[in-house]
């Protein structure tokens, strides 16, 4: 069975002043229709560069696809003609930004700016479109949707634009969609709303979704499967019922251990020491090693490779698999 | 909209008031006897003192003001001390064809430099982009007179294309067109300039904005990005840009028009100033005035219009 997405080894890299930073180093993932994966990582690490690439949307210069393939229902997007990835941009894909702010432009109508994106699709009638546009409004969840259809952007408050921007998203019935921290610029409350809206939807139109996220609680709430990435590179994939209840890359579990939790009194809250190298650092074995508990010799000498330690439940470090209780005090 | 247009008018006032002031001075300030003048320079001095009480030169400042303010407010300017017709009637024949310059120079040189702008912000560091940008600083830094001398020079005399001197009648008529040539091109080029350069960095400024991200991943095409989302929204600076550039061409307009004896306002505020013609010196600089207040509205309208937070606010 193919997935709907692949991604296979996919680098890229950005140009400064004649060396190349790779910024994704050999990503792979795939997702499946009506499935959500999430990407998970500090900031830096490389997921939202890889979710521009799946876009086709990394700035080229400096941007360079240097390796790797996107699959999308069985066509590589890497070496797709400019003319039908714009088809499938905003059409069979859609994306969500991180900043609701910014996202939209300050100079349009919500309405047309939603109808920007059904006549790039096709559809030219405008009281077809308009007629759409509400009802997509109407789907996202914004109140009186005929009323608000003709506000600009600077008269919703942040979680509305978001539902704007979801609409924008899903305009085109798209089979996935890409969402790039949609929650983390809204508070807590709005947060679980735009989450349970994408849930929602997704039950009804059976997209795929890959959500871009930081926030570990985000991926616990939303996610079927996770892939946690560090500095670039893919260090754990798994069923987010198999990453929460048994992490096995000592990152993993490090993030875990720094959500802080309710019942634990701490004095100080758990972090992971150390941060994320800059990617013109080369690293020669385990890119974690230098923050590493567990680093050996080995570890920092050679890279560790993909393992299956349990079905469904890929890790690269040589410990795995490893306990919890080795790692957190 | 209404709501800014009237504050705009209501706030004017007291730059008119300042204006009225300012051009008083102005002229008083300035060296030169406006009596001996008037009487000529072998006329004895108990003829020119005759002429300074008929013109009350000779009443103190205070009131001298007011009676001119109480004048303009009934529309009376005075009369030229040379010509010896109302300024109204000199302003009124002056203005047109200063305002067919601006508009002869504006039509082209605004759209020309959005676009070289553009192009030079779409294909930033390219041959293109340096291109125009050598043009806009040559278009900056050349004074005014030296290119309006140039374009005697070649179009004039040289090639003899175009006239260039005085006007052709008006602006709809082949001859109007052609005596306009040479001058609205020489004030357009120190205006492509600046245009050229703000509109090329306020796109490119605007183009890293995460909007011009969504545009994209919308499936818009390249040139719907640049133009519906880049141009658009880069728009509203230049607009400022251009409010207070038309000022400048205002003080432009007077070499111009002097240069090429082209009978505008310019003109005939130089004239009005080296021949101490002081009320048409101080209609002029009224009108002057009022075409800041006026043009300054303008951009305030189309600030609105380009950009719809300011309504709102």
């Amino acid at each position: 069975m193919t997935a709907l997405l692949t991604v296979s080894d996919l680098q890229v890299g950005f140009q400064d002043r004649g060396r190349i930073m790779r910024a994704v180093d050999g990503v792979s993932l795939s997702v499946d229709r009506g499935r959500t994966l999430g990407v998970v990582g500090e900031s830096g690490c490389g997921k939202s560069v890889t979710s521009l690439a799946i876009m086709g949307l990394v700035p080229q210069p400096p941007g360079v696809i240097q390796g790797g393939e996107i699959t999308f229902d069985g066509k590589n997007l890497l070496a797709l003609p400019p003319k039908e990835m714009r088809a499938l941009r905003g059409g069979r894909i859609g994306m969500i930004f991180q900043e609701p702010m910014t996202s939209l432009n300050p100079v349009y109508t919500c309405g047309e700016q939603i109808n920007e994106t059904l006549r790039a699709h096709g559809m030219s009638a405008p009281d077809k479109a308009r007629a759409r546009a509400i009802e997509l409004l109407d789907l996202v969840g914004l109140p009186s949707p005929a009323k608000r259809i003709d506000d600009y952007p600077h008269q919703l408050s942040g979680g509305q634009r978001q539902r704007v921007m979801i609409a924008i998203a899903l305009a085109n019935d798209p089979d996935l969609l890409i969402a790039d921290e949609p929650t983390t610029a809204l508070d807590v409350t709005i947060q679980a709303q735009i989450l349970q809206l994408m849930k929602d939807l997704q039950n009804r139109t059976g997209m795929a979704i890959l959500l871009v996220t930081h926030d570990l609680g985000v991926v616990a709430e939303t996610c079927d499967d996770v892939v946690v990435m560090y500095a670039g590179l893919v260090v754990e994939r798994a069923s987010t019922a198999s990453l929460y209840s048994d992490p096995q890359h000592p990152y993993t579990i490090g993030l875990m251990a720094a959500v802080p939790r309710i019942t634990a009194k701490a004095e100080r809250l758990d972090t992971i020491d150390g941060t994320l190298p800059p990617p013109w650092v080369q690293i020669p074995g385990c890119r974690f090693a230098p923050r590493c508990p567990l680093a050996t010799d080995k570890c920092r000498a050679e890279q560790p490779p993909m393992r299956e330690i349990t079905p469904g439940h890929q890790v690269a470090c040589w410990f795995a698999p490893i306990d919890e209780r080795i790692t957190t005090p | 909209m209404l709501d800014t247009l009237a504050k705009r008018l209501l706030q004017s006032i007291p730059v008119l008031i300042g204006v009225l002031v300012l051009g008083f001075l102005l002229v008083q300030l300035s060296p030169g006897d406006p009596a001996r003048v008037f009487a000529g320079a072998m006329a004895p001095p108990e003829v020119v003192e005759q002429i300074r009480e008929k013109m009350g030169l000779d009443r103190s400042l205070w009131t001298q003001f007011w009676g001119y303010v109480e004048r303009v407010m009934h529309g009376d300017l005075g009369r030229s001390f040379i010509s010896n017709k109302t300024v109204t009637s000199e302003l009124l024949a002056a203005i047109v064809p200063t305002m067919e310059l601006m508009i002869a120079c504006l039509i082209w040189s605004i759209p020309l430099g959005i676009g070289m702008g553009t192009l030079a912000a779409v294909w930033r560091g390219s041959l293109v982009d340096r291109a125009v940008m050598a043009f806009s600083v040559a278009g900056v830094s050349l004074p005014i007179f030296f290119i309006c001398l140039l374009l005697i020079q070649w179009f004039g005399v040289k090639w003899q294309l175009f006239p260039f001197i005085g006007r052709g009648g008006p602006l709809w008529t082949v001859e109007g067109l052609r005596h306009i040539a040479l001058p609205a091109l020489s004030l357009g080029l120190i205006f492509i300039g600046p245009v050229a350069r703000m509109t090329r960095s306020s796109v490119l400024e605007v183009l890293r904005l995460d909007h011009v991200r969504t545009a994209r991943s919308k499936g818009l095409n390249e040139s719907q990005v640049i133009l519906r989302h880049g141009l658009r929204n880069a728009l509203i600076p230049v607009v400022t840009l251009v409010g207070l550039q038309a000022g400048y061409l205002l003080g432009g307009a007077v070499v111009t028009e002097t240069v090429f004896s082209y009978p505008g306002i310019g003109r005939l505020s130089v004239g009005a100033i080296l021949s101490a013609d002081y009320p048409l010196a101080q209609g002029c600089i009224l009108v002057l005035a009022l075409a800041f207040i006026i043009i300054n509205m303008i951009v305030d309208i189309l600030y609105a219009i380009l950009d719809p937070r300011v309504q709102k606010r």
